[in-house]
């Protein structure tokens, strides 16, 4: 209740306090972070770093990092799960207290998370990064073929899984990968795959295919550079097929069904349409077509829940705005800073920036990006890109095949070091 | 509401104070840190800004928007701020310890 107290009072004393400009009261109190992935990890480092006053507690029920960018490279054979590991040292380090748990619900009344081993964490403020979960159910058969048709959409055990997967697969086998309907996690993501897998089999298992069913009518993402990839690198190897949707999938006959037709393959890696992580759900931060969080994009605060904020691919992204893990870093960013100066009777930074940089290997060396700037538009009232600015790679080359482990090194220290 | 609506009209109205030029610089200066490094300090592999003096990362930045310098991504990026947002992370970066 103290804690309570002194909120209301640095609110009340904010008036004050902002125009005279006087001294910067250092913020006080706790913030829960639910999620140690891309966001949650940022925006906890972020807050201690930014602002020590801050009592930060971060739960995760994983008790260390799996990165999702660069996993296409382990389905690859190009790089191993420990490459693509970290730990939360660093964060305990910096003085954020790490819980490996699971959030199960909030109250958000009471301002209070339920753990599942038992405990609740009162906070005063929230910052929910939840990742996706899949909605199963719109795809006929999916759920009860979980053992044996995998998504590997988060990096982890389904991601060894995945890789004996291909490994066991005999030389002129058929690798099946579905991919979903825009807005998912990763735009390029599943034409990584698609190359990578198709790099593993051009070398080990040359009579292989790899066959791509997108419910999109199009590659989604740097589009003429991976066509350009497959018609070099993989003649033969890569099928693309637009208009594609996976709307079944039949465990016992190895194969899967469209709206036209049935494909059998060896492997199958159906990734299913995605939603806000289940904890979003059940705390009421849903607030369109029952998938997505829409946030005010200066804060990252919830339109639906005061005191909330949620971050990364859970959100309703803006116009222009991918789902990636850089972009979720740079969101936390906004939002730590945001919340240190709400938290000290402040307003936030009314006109955030972000960027994105997204690496794709199309081969074990050779990688292609797409770019972006985000500024806020007062006039639309939302975050968009600026014009004139971000872009793609003029080609596929080995310098930003080293630019992108570069990237991912970085960025991982910049989240978790 | 009302009240925050006319803070934000004071802040786009009045130049900023020094206390929040402090905090937008160290806001813009952490959209690089995603490759370059926490404030600057790479851990391998891209440029480290951390210590770069003002006027250096100035001019590069304004190569980079005008074509004039090698790049695979900067070209692109450079173009998406300000020059006041240029000088404002290239004061933070050259105010960071190596």
């Amino acid at each position: 209740m103290k804690r309570r107290d002194f909120i209301k009072f640095a609110g009340a004393a904010s008036a004050a306090s902002l125009v005279g400009c006087a001294t910067p009261g250092g913020a006080k109190g706790r913030v829960v972070v639910i999620g140690g992935g891309y966001g949650g990890a940022t925006a906890a480092k972020y807050l201690r770093m930014w602002e020590p006053g801050i009592d930060v507690v971060m739960v995760e029920r994983n008790d260390v990092f799996t990165s999702c960018p660069m996993s296409n490279l382990v389905l690859g054979g190009n790089r191993t799960m420990e490459d693509i590991r970290r730990t939360y040292d660093g964060l305990r380090r910096r003085g954020v207290r790490v819980v490996n748990d699971e959030a199960t619900a909030i109250d958000t009344a009471k301002k209070v998370v339920r753990l599942q081993r038992g405990g609740d964490l009162p906070y005063d403020r929230l910052i929910v990064s939840p990742g996706v979960d899949f909605n199963v159910g719109e795809i006929e058969g999916y759920q009860a073929a979980e053992a044996r048709i995998l998504h590997a959409w988060k990096a982890g055990p389904q991601t060894v899984a995945l890789r004996r997967q291909l490994e066991d697969m005999k030389n002129g086998g058929v690798y099946v990968l579905a991919v979903p309907l825009a807005p998912y996690r990763c735009p390029p993501g599943p034409y990584e795959r698609a190359s990578q897998v198709a790099h593993y089999f051009k070398h080990a298992k040359p009579r292989s295919k790899v066959l791509i069913l997108d419910a999109n009518p199009d590659v989604t993402s740097k589009g003429p550079l991976f066509k350009r990839a497959w018609a070099d690198l993989y003649k033969g190897i890569i099928e693309f097929r637009g208009n594609s949707k996976v709307v079944a999938v039949d465990p016992g006959a190895m194969a899967v069904r469209t709206d036209f037709d049935t494909i059998r393959g060896d492997v199958l890696n159906v990734v299913p349409p995605q939603r806000a992580g289940d904890i979003a759900v059940n705390a009421g931060l849903i607030t369109h077509n029952n998938r997505w969080c829409d946030v005010d994009w200066r804060t990252l605060e919830s339109k639906a829940v005061k005191g909330v904020h949620v971050l990364g691919d859970a959100t309703l992204s803006a116009p222009g705005m991918p789902k990636s893990g850089h972009m979720t870093n740079q969101q936390a960013k906004v939002c730590a800073a945001a919340v240190i100066e709400l938290m000290s009777g402040r307003a936030a930074n009314p006109a955030p920036v972000m960027t994105n940089t997204c690496y794709s290997y199309v081969s074990d060396a050779e990688v292609i990006h797409v770019a972006s700037v985000h500024q806020w538009d007062a006039g639309q009232g939302t975050i968009i890109p600026v014009k004139g600015a971000g872009g793609v790679s003029a080609a596929r080359n080995e310098l930003e095949g080293k630019y992108a482990w570069a990237w991912a090194q970085n960025i991982w220290a910049d989240m978790l070091a | 509401m009302r009240f925050s609506t006319m803070l934000l009209a004071a802040m786009v109205a009045l130049p900023l104070s020094a206390f929040a030029q402090d905090k937008a610089a160290r806001s813009l200066a952490a959209t690089c840190a995603t490759c370059h490094g926490t404030d600057g300090r790479s851990v391998g592999g891209m440029e480290a800004l951390a210590g770069m003096p003002k006027a250096e990362m100035v001019r590069k930045l304004n190569e980079f928007r005008a074509g004039d310098r090698p790049a695979t991504v900067m070209h692109q990026l450079a173009k998406g701020y300000t020059d006041q947002q240029i000088d404002l992370l290239a004061g933070y970066f050259a105010a960071q310890k190596r």
